[in-house]
């Protein structure tokens, strides 16, 4: 019991003693944050005020101060202080995005981003303090000694052409792919044991992933953190594309976050109305970043995402507003105490005079970032800052349309995918990628990852384009081994300006062994998405025409980390039909073909152990009896 | 008889040479019946697509022909039709053998006329009706519609029952070296022949006079001599296609194939369905029993058949046709050339009209029940099945039925055609 008492203790002086930051510490944490701004130009805007001149970093300056604990400090101020230089190099920030789409639909993007700057991989050394970090995951990813970790459950479709590019693209089900360290011999075995666990962690079906359904793409997946590894070894890719994702998901992952649902923006994931929802999706990302400009040292990012479309043009009789109370039925009332930042994004760019809608409570905080290709506005609200919650001391954004929306721009890149063919015995799986771009031609990378049981055969393999024959310039393909591994086919396929390029593959399905269906096999088997990842031109480099803002000098040649953007596009799931033997007759199937071959051998056996004889026929009853007696007597028998 | 086998010639090839160009050449290369895993065309081009892409053509489970048949079609696949056409052809060699074995017993005839009981000069084919065998065999190979089909359908098996049919041809030729190799060559391209060792050697004892008798050197002398061609041959084969292909591969792909049975595709054999639905801790011993269920008939029909070395050859290839784990209609098509060869069975032949009914209702059954279950869905997998389940069983009978009259033939020749009992009547025979 005191062991027990003192463990606590110890808890809470860890979490208490990093609140109470010491300045340095937050001079540390600033340095980091520039850095991370500085890596990914995608997602963290440029701060400006609405004259354009850029906001002062100030945002950060509030920190969550502890006033109302009291820490017994007596007994572990020796502790207290390692532990501090310890934990106070963890930070953690929120972001909630809010995008209104064309089709009237609210998209509301969740990010939650916790930094580690501790590298146990080349430490080697056993870490057991965790603050931040859940420690569920750093123990997986020591153990198994994973470099890069994504792992996405998704309920529903992204549906490209009426909702644009998602901030973070997945797969319908269930799709994991990790990078392992190359001092890992036995990846094979890692990747079992990772998928068991991560099974049990997430509660999801995470175990069904074996080797029949895992990949090693040579191409279409490299590591998003530090480290430029090749080796496609190391690589594991699988989907699940049937995973149901609901609140059993759902809870393990609130887990993770450090305010859990308590506090901040999580306290908005009520499951009852997040899946109530067109599209849901939450995702994992754990990589190594830098921690500072140098690039000493590494640090470890995990970011969990949350993706949700509500469909509320319809449920609210084709009024077109939203609030955050309608979504989710909270509202916010403060940020995560542990959060560094916390804020709310609502892309206003299609609004920026607010003819089209009208936004409530106002913001002054404006911010321009270059999003996929794309130059958005967005209205900024801090939670961490008090007056952002008003009187009320509760904030419910509030936006209410004024009229019709404008035409959306159609996403340069887009992918759909289907069978073709009737029967169950072949079939052909027809790829169709758009370039939607007006005048330039782009290369894209297509994989497709097929079940065994279905044998594509790779020479009827066809791409054209403009309906002429565009040979792809690097083909990969792994043949499936039955019941070992699936097909791998990946294809760097240049797509014509303004075109539809389709990429077809013929296939024979299999019949499997009863016992390999599925409990439900006239439902069909699913086949997991495509993956078309490319370089997509952005469209603010096509605007040449774009000199409201920008000097003349800076818009002749395309800049070029804004030139063109990284984009996956992941096609529909396939729902495929196979032959089916009769499940309720195993025993049956098996008399009957043993009786055939037992007639067979029976009837061989016969003339091969017997000969021709005359049929002499057996004496009647009585002339038998007459013998037996006669037999007895000794009297010669009757013929 | 060459005009007629001329015209006979002319007449298939133009019948192959208008299916190939007709549309119906697809439909039929798809057909479960016609190919299997083993020997479909299709397999053999993403053979050649995969070799072109730079991947081993075994790393997948789609490609399980032998090396030397990928090399084979690597620099023939634009003439793959003439190859396939050609094929058949030299089945023909089938009734080149039915013309020498003739002759031998045409002597046989003169000979041994006068030591069977007289009233057996019936049973003994007349040189007229001999004459027209060949022609005959030629006839039920080249114009057999199973074996149109699988010419169509550019199923390699054809290309193996040439080979088969070439070995027989050496072999009743008497060319002892040919016939291993060739025999060899079989083996390597679908491991069943190798039962065929036995009446082939059987046959060259036979011919060479020496009895088979485990105590004579002069027996051992010669079995060890053919077994030597046709093992070496069987090690040169499969070295070079080691080196054509640089590993070992091929073996899993082909040999390890054939006998764990991985597909499951139906067919008109006995073993998909029965795999599909057979328990898991029980698949491994029923494979064995239904692999050792095919060769094991060699050793009990080599014994009892031991002076009739040419009838278990067609026993032989019956029984491969029959129980091997993919076969296909061009399988059935090569035991069936020879019965026209045993035509001077029929008259014991017990259930002939019941069996071709059976065969010709089952030929006609498959396509319609394979519609109904894949395309129409109106129907389910155990229909195709029970189709499945009577050709064999025909097939079986027909087969045992062949066996049957020929042991009864062989004892009306010692025993005199018209039977009496102990009390003058006449007697009936039965197996006892």
């Amino acid at each position: 019991m005191a062991a027990h008492r003192c463990g606590l203790s110890l808890v809470f002086i860890l979490i208490f003693s990093s609140l109470a930051c010491p300045s340095s510490c937050d001079a540390l944490e600033k340095a980091n944050e520039n850095t991370g701004e500085k890596q990914s130009v995608s997602d963290t805007p440029r701060e400006v005020n609405t004259d354009g001149s850029i906001a002062a970093e100030d945002l950060n300056e509030r920190q969550w101060q502890s006033t109302d604990v009291e820490v017994d400090r007596s007994d572990g101020t020796k502790d207290s202080e390692s532990f501090t230089a310890a934990a106070a190099r963890d930070q953690f920030q929120e972001e909630l995005v809010i995008r209104p789409l064309h089709s009237g639909d609210i998209y509301a993007s969740f990010q939650f981003r916790t930094l580690w700057d501790i590298d146990f991989l080349q430490e080697r050394q056993k870490v057991s303090h965790y603050r931040l970090f859940p420690k569920s995951l750093g123990q997986v990813l020591s153990k198994f000694s994973v470099r890069e970790l994504h792992i996405s459950f998704t309920q529903g479709f992204w549906r490209t052409m009426q909702w644009g590019q998602p901030f973070i693209p997945s797969p319908p089900g269930a799709e994991l792919w990790v990078w392992f360290h190359d001092t890992v011999s036995d990846v094979d075995g890692n990747w079992k044991e990772l998928t068991n666990v991560l099974s049990g962690i997430f509660c999801a079906s995470l175990n069904f992933i074996d080797l029949t359904n895992t990949v090693q793409p040579s191409a279409s997946f490299k590591p998003l953190g530090l480290g430029n590894a090749t080796d496609h070894r190391f690589l594991r890719y699988a989907t699940l594309p049937r995973e149901i994702v609901c609140t059993e998901n759902l809870t393990p992952w609130k887990k993770l976050l450090p305010c859990g649902s308590k506090a901040g923006l999580s306290v908005l994931l009520k499951s009852e109305k997040l899946f109530h929802s067109s599209f849901h999706s939450q995702a994992v990302h754990i990589r190594p970043v830098c921690q500072d400009e140098q690039c000493t040292s590494k640090a470890w990012e995990l970011r969990q995402t949350l993706n949700v479309v509500f469909d509320l043009y319809t449920s609210s009789q084709g009024k077109k507003e939203w609030s955050l109370f309608k979504m989710f039925s909270r509202t916010l009332t403060e940020a995560c105490p542990l959060a560094t930042s916390s804020k709310i994004y609502v892309d206003i760019t299609d609004n920026p005079e607010g003819e089209l809608f009208e936004l409530n409570p106002v913001t002054p905080l404006l911010s321009q970032a270059v999003v996929l290709g794309d130059r958005r506005t967005y209205s900024v609200f801090d939670l961490t800052r008090a007056e952002t919650f008003g009187q009320l001391c509760s904030l419910n954004l509030l936006l209410r349309w004024k009229g019709d929306s404008g035409d959306m721009l159609r996403p340069l890149l887009h992918a759909e995918r289907y069978v073709a063919g009737f029967g169950l015995q072949t079939g052909e799986i027809h790829t169709v990628i758009y370039n939607n771009h007006p005048y330039r031609a782009f290369p894209v990378l297509l994989m497709d990852s097929v079940p065994w049981y279905l044998q594509l055969y790779i020479h009827t393999l066809t791409v054209t384009s403009k309906s002429r024959d565009n040979k792809p310039s690097y083909i990969h393909y792994q043949p499936a081994k039955d019941r070992h591994r699936p097909h791998l086919l990946e294809m760097l396929i240049q797509l014509p300006p303004h075109s539809m390029t389709e990429v077809t593959v013929q296939f024979e399905r299999a019949l499997l062994k009863w016992t390999e269906y599925t409990p439900d096999p006239n439902h069909g088997f699913y086949v997991g998405s495509s993956v078309v990842s490319a370089l997509v031109p952005s469209m603010v480099a096509m605007n040449t025409n774009f000199t409201q803002d920008q000097p003349l000098f800076s818009s002749f040649v395309p800049v070029k980390e804004e030139s063109s953007y990284f984009v996956r596009v992941y096609t529909e799931p396939l729902l495929v039909n196979l032959p089916t033997p009769d499940f309720s007759m195993p025993y049956n199937v098996i008399c009957l073909t043993c009786t055939v071959v037992a007639v067979g051998y029976g009837s061989f056996y016969n003339l091969l152990t017997r000969t021709f004889q005359v049929d002499e026929p057996s004496l009647p009853l009585e002339k038998r009896l007459a013998n037996l007696i006669r037999r007895i007597r000794g009297v010669p028998l009757l013929a | 008889m060459a005009a007629p086998l001329t015209l006979l010639l002319i007449v298939a090839v133009t019948i192959r040479a208008v299916l190939f160009r007709s549309s119906l050449a697809e439909l039929i290369s798809e057909r479960v019946e016609v190919v299997s895993p083993l020997n479909a065309w299709k397999r053999v081009v993403e053979g050649l697509a995969l070799l072109d892409l730079g991947v081993s053509p075994y790393s997948g489970d789609v490609f399980h022909e032998t090396p030397l048949m990928i090399y084979l079609f690597h620099f023939t696949v634009d003439y793959a039709e003439i190859v396939f056409m050609v094929s058949p052809y030299f089945v023909d060699c089938l009734s080149c053998f039915l013309a020498s074995l003739d002759r031998f017993r045409k002597q046989k005839y003169a000979l041994e006329s006068d030591r069977y009981p007289a009233d057996c000069l019936e049973l003994l084919r007349s040189p007229k009706e001999m004459f027209y065998i060949p022609l005959k065999v030629a006839m039920f190979y080249l114009l057999n519609p199973f074996t149109i089909l699988s010419c169509v359908a550019k199923s390699t098996c054809g290309l193996n029952n040439a080979i088969i049919a070439l070995f027989i041809f050496c072999t009743l030729k008497g060319s002892a070296l040919l016939s291993g190799i060739l025999l060899a060559l079989a083996t390597y391209q679908s491991i069943y022949p190798l039962t065929l060792f036995a009446p082939a050697l059987l046959f060259f004892l036979q011919r060479l006079y020496i009895p088979v008798n485990l105590r004579r050197s002069s027996f051992w002398c010669f079995t060890l001599q053919y077994a030597f061609i046709y093992v070496g041959s069987l090690v040169v084969i499969t070295g070079l296609s080691f080196f054509l292909l640089g590993s070992w591969d091929f073996i899993p792909s082909v040999y390890g194939f054939i006998f764990s049975v991985p597909d499951l595709t139906p067919n008109i054999g006995l073993f998909w369905y029965f795999f599909a639905e057979m328990f898991e801790h029980f698949r491994l011993f029923f494979i064995c029993v239904f692999q050792i269920n095919v060769f094991f008939y060699t050793i009990p029909l080599s014994i009892k058949l031991k002076e009739h070395p040419v009838f278990l050859i067609f026993m032989q290839i019956a029984i491969i046709s029959i129980f091997k784990s993919y076969p296909t209609v061009g399988d059935v098509a090569l035991y069936m050339a020879f019965l026209p060869a045993w035509s001077h069975l029929y008259r014991f032949l017990r259930n002939i009209f019941l069996v071709s009914c059976v065969l010709l209702a089952c030929s006609a059954l498959f396509p319609v029940l394979w519609h109904l279950w894949i395309y129409a869905g109106s129907a389910n997998s155990n229909f195709y099945y029970a189709i499945t389940l009577l050709f064999n069983f025909g097939q079986i009978l027909l087969v045992s039925d062949y066996f049957y009259a020929y042991l009864r033939r062989e004892h009306h020749l010692t025993h005199g055609l018209y039977l009496k009992k102990k009390d003058g009547t006449e007697a009936t025979l039965v197996l006892k």
